[in-house]
């Protein structure tokens, strides 16, 4: 406990002593037609005005957050022989994606006080209140969030991922999966000595709908009158006129 | 090739959707029927969120039965006032569908209702069709002449008001039984994402007394508005409609279902009915077997409200 407080009241200090400097290889990702995933590349230097601090070697944690959204998570059960919705949990808000990378074991180079405090793992994104009375494992329903999600590669716990170079340069590459959604992704950078965040600084990457894919989709939102009608008008003329080439083919 | 569909959100092979129209679209013009009812739940299958299947696939089916209407129209193949009357229920039907597929949704019930009108109908459609067909195969058999359908049967339907005389049919009868059929039939395309020829059909036939040369014309006539009707209904409800994964699905139907009508006619009718029952039943039964085996993941996410 003193201990905590004690680097709290430190903290300043050494936040002055060293510093990230941050690159990325794009600060935005166009989701297009053709989209199928990206692959952005994160990297940086510590910036120092002394020498390089003895004690344990620096470490980096570098987390990519997509926004943040309320959630309805339901459990099947078996009534009466199917197998049906029955509990149903709201979570307040989780991420659409939740990348994090580390220098090294996520419990070694980040303590469970700093976790608490800046919110970096996975399970610390996820916020949920209020489960109803008749349900008695809420946190049952919060780990299937981070568990449906990390099989479809949106959670991505990614422990010796980051390279790190002379306790100076590091660089990791994240996968952006092909079912994204558009938003701002918030990049945080965390340097940090034994389990302890002496730096940290936040960038953010754009990931927008462009092209046909924007047309198309605001469209639906904002028109969705004029929307259903043009998908009428097109998938009679589409439909009309294929089966009119294939008629002028038979008959030739 | 991937391609990302802008409001299913998903990103899918587009030579899989290509595929999978032409697959159907062979299947369609094999048997004569739209297919709505296989492509839907192959749209689950793949990963489609249902609630876009159902939406896309209204709009498939106005654009894949409207080919098919001009060329009934031009051989005067359709009972217009019939269709008419047919089309007033299938609004109301489809209204009343719409309505309860978003509440269900609210209460995150809908996939259960969509699997569950699925099982039913296929299981009884498919059931009755593959008894149906076995006896005529037997009859056929026995003997070749064909057995004539008794077709003026005094019956109930005679006896209901509001008749309305359905000169192309060469009908007089009420209006409430077509009306009711339309109902049903507007319901279940907005439930199913199907067209429900496969009900309004024999329902023609056996209920109403229509003769067998305009049922599928007039059929394809109340199809295409109420698919229409349906298709609006979502885009301005549920924002589901996917044009891209619509016009994807179309293109490789409408060259499957000409692969199909050439296969088609090289196959006898009854052969062809057993066939197409046995697919349904197939479809029923992988459906079916889904909703009772415990399935490897209890968990599903979804928006909050259900919108």
């Amino acid at each position: 406990m003193w201990r905590t407080l004690l680097f709290c009241l430190l903290l300043p200090a050494s936040l002055a002593a060293e510093e990230v400097v941050l690159g990325l290889s794009s600060d935005e990702v166009s989701i297009t037609t053709r989209f199928d995933g990206d692959e952005i590349l994160i990297f940086g230097a510590v910036k120092r005005e002394a020498p390089i601090p003895d004690g344990p070697p620096l470490e980096v944690i570098i987390a990519v957050t997509g926004p943040h959204e309320p959630l309805t998570v339901r459990r099947k059960a078996r009534r009466s022989g199917i197998w049906i919705n029955t509990d149903t949990v709201e979570v307040d808000s989780a991420p659409s994606f939740y990348a994090v990378a580390t220098s090294g074991p996520l419990d070694e180079v980040l303590s469970q006080t700093e976790d608490q405090r800046y919110k970096i793992t996975i399970e610390r994104a996820i916020r949920s209140v209020g489960a109803p009375p008749d349900v008695t494992d809420a946190e049952a329903f919060s780990d299937a969030v981070i568990r449906i999600r990390t099989n479809a590669s949106l959670y991505q716990q990614l422990e010796n991922h980051v390279a790190v170079d002379q306790q100076t340069l590091f660089r990791t590459d994240i996968d952006l999966p092909a079912n994204l959604t558009e938003g701002d992704y918030a990049t945080r950078i965390f340097l940090t000595r034994d389990g302890q965040v002496v730096s940290s600084t936040e960038t953010s990457i754009d990931v927008r709908k462009v092209g046909l894919e924007r047309f198309l989709y605001s469209l639906s939102r904002q028109q969705p009158l004029v929307y259903g009608l043009m998908s009428l008008a097109i998938a009679i003329f589409a439909g009309w006129s294929a089966s009119t080439v294939f008629r002028l083919l038979r008959e030739r | 090739m991937q391609i990302y569909l802008p409001i299913a959100e998903v990103s899918v092979n587009a030579f899989l959707l290509l595929s999978l129209g032409c697959m159907v679209g062979v299947l369609s013009g094999m048997f004569g029927v739209g297919g709505g009812f296989l492509m839907t739940p192959l749209l689950f299958f793949i990963g489609i969120p249902p609630v876009v299947a159902v939406a896309t696939e209204a709009n498939q089916i106005v654009a894949s039965s409207f080919s098919g209407l001009l060329a009934h129209l031009r051989r005067k193949n359709v009972d217009l006032r019939m269709g008419l009357v047919l089309l007033v229920g299938g609004l109301i039907g489809a209204a009343l569908g719409v309505m309860v597929f978003n509440y269900l949704k609210s209460l995150g019930q809908v996939d259960l209702l969509v699997r569950l009108c699925y099982v039913v109908f296929l299981g009884v459609v498919g059931g009755l069709m593959f008894i149906e067909s076995l006896r005529a195969l037997r009859k056929s058999r026995k003997a070749d002449g064909t057995p004539a359908r008794v077709r003026k049967e005094r019956s109930w339907i005679h006896a209901l008001p509001f008749k309305m005389r359905f000169r192309t049919s060469g009908l007089y009868i009420s209006v409430i039984p077509p009306v009711l059929v339309g109902v049903m039939v507007g319901i279940l395309a907005a439930i199913m994402g199907v067209g429900g020829g496969f009900i309004m059909v024999p329902a023609m036939i056996y209920i109403l007394g229509m003769p067998t040369k305009v049922v599928v014309g007039t059929s394809l006539f109340q199809i295409i508005f109420v698919t229409a009707f349906t298709t609006l209904l979502h885009a301005t409800t549920n924002f589901t409609v996917d044009i891209v994964l619509a016009v994807l699905l179309l293109v490789g139907g409408v060259i499957g279902a000409q692969i199909g009508t050439q296969i088609g006619t090289r196959l006898r009718a009854e052969q062809l009915r057993i066939l197409l029952a046995g697919l349904v039943l197939l479809v029923c039964g992988k459906l079916g077997f889904d909703l009772l085996v415990q399935p490897s993941e209890l968990y599903s996410i979804g928006p909050v409200g259900g919108h």
